[in-house]
């Protein structure tokens, strides 16, 4: 059943790929199916689930790299499907308002949506460490291509290839980590792990991975400069992926491994410091933004911040915080992406500089931001509030490591920043920034139609509803705390806590925020000169670009140091390797010499090759050399047919006939004769290496034979020739080795010549090609060519008169 | 390019002996002397034939599938018959044997051995044709030069759809540099 819920992503997601921009918008109806369908089906396991019964699902993938594809859906996993499936639903319906105006490749936004959703709840679902990052990697996959989907934007695909390098990146070091931890804890299941937590010097190792790939894939400092550039997406897709749930991977896994991990290593060091700036950081660059959407992006950075500090500690009490309050930012964060995606589409900008507030029929669309934006605020009675007080009282009351009084302060002031950027968004929305010299738009801009609105304005009413009400989802949250944590038992999720020191600190922020609202100006005044100040310090935008560079830069140097472009030097290295290096260890099993001339019809063989091979080495024209060395190998079939092997003197002359055939449409390209116009100093080298090729192949040639009464079992060859005909079904012996006891090399040496064959003809091809084209690179070759066709083409009009 | 009398006439007569020649080493192959890869080199010394008598036009002429068709037809043959056995339960690349009475032909023994050879035969075959493909397209050189353009081989030409592509984009090249000049 679990995988019933992948596949049917798979399946919807691959129709509507496969139908192209036949759906257009209507792609989205499509797609909403397979959220619709899995919110059914959690539903139907929620009463379970929330008992505490884990629905589990195992399946056997490789068996022999013993990897089983274990799915197993408990409370966490509850929750989190409850935000990729319920906000990918609303998603969809919202999209269908959004591309009301549908181009060439809207529809495979919503096949590529469908995927990505069955991806993330691949993520959510699996128990298994590795099944998790292959999960893990397609949504960075998907994500990439959703991103880049305007293929001729080339912002879009930058903004997707940065996304993919920092993500995959991440993704990579994180597969060390958890092979690290899988292997030295002896089980890759989480569940397993959580039992017997394991310890020690590897895992803290483990630990660093791990934490790197979830801290690029949830966009935290210094990693997270790929979300902004991710906003160049449609925002149905920014609100999905890049608010509700693909970030919120990272946290995931953090929220799954801190119990087991939390005090392994520097796992509390690490993962406070990361989400504690990341919170400080994404909230001071949310409140400088005019573009409601980077906006929002910086302050997802921000609570995706906040998020790690919750679960990062491994104290359940503190988790189920957490839990709160991840469900509160879906809600709110995708409805406030939604009005701006509202914003946007009516209005065409989302530039607070440019609305100058809105007429009549935008109050319901006022109402759902002001309200989302408020329980991002944390202001009562919202969700974001609950969520926000409880993460204080938990930090207050069981933040009982070194150096949690800290993280509590960056809390506050994080909190407080919060305030900031949400009363900014607020009052953009509301056209208090509005320049006068902006054409004033909004004001008569059509208003959204209730359907557009709707998505958002459920999940606002969610947030209201959960806020006033707790207890609704307070068995959920309960028991997705002791999913994480078996030992954990949890307390109530409530609204009105009594007068405590978290009401107090509250207080504190709102009134803190309230101030930096009230003084916005000289705070921008001080956050610029603060920024120009320390503009010395590279941003992490900076860092992507200059590591790229040193990348492409690095791999471009090697590659002109290995890659020299001359023919020369290249056979020149490789023949004396091979020259060299079998010969000095076969020098060792240097053979008694045989005897030189076992039947008569050796010696005019023998004098065939020899005299053939000398003419080869001093006749000036080419395609004589090439004939030359014909003889020399009709003379070797000669030498095969004495030895009484007609299998192999057959091979010989078809393919010293078909080499020779080659040689003359090569050397068609090349002047007829050789022109020497290397410099006087290469000739020793070139003659030494010849020479060492020559002596190597001889000596090679004396111990390949004469090794073979060395070989332990003498009678190998007797022993093929013995099982050919019973076994083989077969009385050539050579081709029952070729086709059935060595079958499978001569399977690797067909597909070699196949590569072989597609590669000779695409490199002629390219080759051409460029000729044609005058590419500078070829100016030589083009113009030897020139010379020798038209050497060629007289020859030939001279033949025809 | 010229034809010859002499030439054409005897490439007529002996590339269809060499060919059925090569087919002989294929088949007789598993107990004889021969098998798939000499049988396919064989076929390729006939088409070199083919290439002395009129050029790689007359090799295309030839055959009615193209090299690469061939090429991976053969190996898509070999690899099914390698991995056929294990779907049965056996090992990879396990051969079975049949012997079957066949009127006039007497006790006839095929083994699976033969598809398998049959593969190489024909990745043998294509890479040949692959070769005049790469090195023996004297039109599409003749083309660069610029000198004789022969009509049969322009038509419906894949070699050729390129270089066309690329001769038309020079064009527009010549016109941009003259009407900058103007």
């Amino acid at each position: 059943m679990l995988l019933n819920v992948l596949l049917i992503h798979l399946v919807i997601g691959g129709v509507i790929l496969s139908t192209g921009d036949l759906l257009g918008r209507r792609a989205f109806a499509v797609a909403a199916l397979a959220p619709a369908a899995t919110v059914v089906w959690a539903i139907t396991r929620a009463s379970a689930v929330i008992d505490g019964e884990a629905v589990n699902y195992s399946w056997m993938w490789v068996e022999q790299l013993g990897l089983q594809l274990d799915l197993r859906l408990d409370g966490f996993g509850l929750v989190m499907v409850a935000l990729v499936s319920g906000i990918g639903l609303m998603v969809c319906i919202y999209a269908l308002g959004y591309f009301s105006y549908p181009k060439a490749g809207t529809a495979r936004l919503a096949g590529l949506m469908t995927l990505f959703a069955g991806a993330m709840l691949g993520v959510v679902l699996s128990d298994h460490l590795l099944a998790l990052f292959v999960f893990w990697e397609l949504t960075s996959i998907t994500s990439y291509l959703l991103i880049g989907n305007d293929d001729r934007n080339q912002r879009a695909r930058a903004a997707a290839l940065q996304a993919i390098l920092i993500t995959g990146a991440g993704g990579l070091v994180m597969l060390v980590g958890l092979i690290m931890i899988g292997q030295s804890a002896g089980t890759y299941l989480i569940s397993e792990l959580l039992v017997n937590p394991p310890t020690g010097d590897v895992i803290a190792a483990g630990v660093i991975c791990v934490l790197i790939g979830a801290f690029t894939k949830s966009a935290q400092a210094p990693f997270g400069s790929w979300l902004p550039g991710a906003m160049v997406a449609p925002t149905p897709i920014s609100a999905y992926l890049h608010s509700a749930t693909m970030v919120k991977a990272g946290v995931y896994l953090v929220a799954r491994l801190a119990p087991i991990l939390a005090t392994t290593g520097q796992w509390r060091l690490l993962v406070m410091t990361v989400g504690a700036s990341t919170m400080v950081i994404g909230g001071l660059r949310a409140m400088r933004q005019y573009d409601l959407k980077l906006l929002l992006a910086y302050g997802t950075i921000s609570q995706l911040g906040f998020l790690m500090l919750m679960f990062g500690t491994g104290q359940y009490k503190i988790a189920q915080a957490g839990v709160v309050l991840i469900l509160a930012h879906g809600a709110f964060k995708a409805a406030l992406f939604m009005v701006v995606g509202i914003v946007d589409h009516e209005c065409g900008t989302r530039d607070i500089r440019e609305l100058h507030g809105f007429g009549a029929g935008w109050r319901p669309t006022l109402i759902v931001g002001v309200l989302a934006a408020a329980s991002m605020a944390g202001l009562p009675p919202l969700l974001g509030f609950v969520g926000k007080e409880k993460a204080l009282d938990t930090y207050i009351t069981y933040g009982d490591f070194a150096g949690s009084g800290v993280v509590l302060a960056v809390i506050v002031l994080g909190s407080m920043l919060t305030f900031a950027y949400s009363a900014r968004f607020v009052l953009g929305l509301m056209g208090r920034f509005g320049l006068p010299e902006n054409p004033v738009r909004s004001v008569e801009a059509h208003a959204p139609s209730a359907m557009f609105l709707a998505p958002a304005a459920v999940l606002t009413a969610l947030t209201v509803l959960l806020g006033l009400a707790p207890r609704l989802v307070d068995p959920l949250i309960a028991a997705a705390t002791i999913a994480l944590d078996p030992v954990a038992s949890p307390s109530t999720v409530k609204l009105w806590a009594g007068f405590n020191l978290a009401l107090l600190l509250s207080a504190i922020v709102i009134a803190v925020g309230g101030v930096l609202v009230w003084f916005r100006v000289p705070v921008a005044r001080t956050q610029r000169r603060f920024s120009d100040a320390i503009s010395w310090i590279p941003s992490a935008e900076q860092g992507f670009l200059v590591s790229l560079r040193a990348v492409t830069g690095g791999s471009k140097r090697l590659t002109s140091v290995v890659q020299s472009g001359s023919l020369p030097i290249y056979l020149a290295i490789i023949i004396t390797v091979v020259a060299v290096a079998p010969v000095i260890p076969a020098l060792n099993a240097w053979p008694t010499l045989p005897a030189l001339v076992d039947v008569p019809l050796h010696l005019p063989l023998a004098a065939l090759v020899i005299a053939a091979s000398l003419g080869a080495s001093i006749v000036k024209r080419r395609i004589s050399a090439a004939l030359m060395l014909g003889a020399v190998g009709y003379a070797m079939a000669g030498f095969f047919i004495v030895q009484g092997a007609p299998d192999l003197a057959l091979t010989q002359l078809v393919i010293e006939t078909l080499a020779t055939v080659l040689f003359v449409l090569v050397l068609r390209f090349l002047p007829t004769r050789w022109a020497d116009a290397s410099p006087a100093v290469t000739r020793p080298i070139r003659l030494g290496v010849s020479v060492a090729a020559a002596i190597s192949v001889f000596v090679m040639a004396l111990v390949a034979a004469g090794s073979r009464q060395s070989v332990s079992e003498a009678n190998i060859s007797e022993e093929m020739i013995r099982r050919s005909a019973p076994e083989g079904k077969g009385n050539n012996v050579v081709n029952v080795i070729l086709v059935d006891f060595r079958g499978l090399d001569t399977l690797g040496e067909i597909t070699v010549l196949v590569v072989a064959g597609v590669g000779a003809v695409a490199l002629a091809r390219a080759g051409r090609r460029r000729l044609m084209l005058g590419d500078d690179s070829s100016v030589e070759v083009a113009d030897y060519e020139w010379e020798d066709h038209a050497a060629v083409a007289t020859t030939s009009e001279e033949a025809n008169s | 390019m010229k034809r010859l009398l002499v030439v054409d006439t005897s490439v007529r007569v002996v590339f269809h002996s060499i060919l059925v020649l090569s087919l002989y080493f294929l088949f007789a192959g598993h107990n004889q002397p021969g098998g798939g890869f000499v049988g396919g080199l064989t076929a390729g010394a006939a088409i070199s034939f083919r290439y002395v008598a009129g050029g790689v036009a007359e090799v295309r002429r030839t055959f009615w599938l193209r090299p690469w068709t061939i090429m991976g037809g053969g190996l898509l043959i070999a690899v099914l018959t390698a991995i056929l056995p294990i779907l049965t339960g056996n090992a990879l690349l396990e051969h079975a044997a049949f012997e079957v009475e066949i009127a006039i032909l007497g006790t006839v023994k095929a083994t699976s051995a033969l598809p398998f050879d049959i593969g190489v035969y024909l990745v043998v075959l294509g890479l040949i044709l692959m070769m005049f493909e790469a090195f023996g397209d004297d039109e599409a050189l003749d083309e660069v030069v610029g000198f004789s353009v022969r009509g049969d081989a322009l038509e419906a030409d894949s070699v050729l759809g390129d270089v066309f592509e690329l001769e038309r984009i020079n064009e527009l090249q010549l016109r941009r540099r003259q009407r900058d000049r103007l």
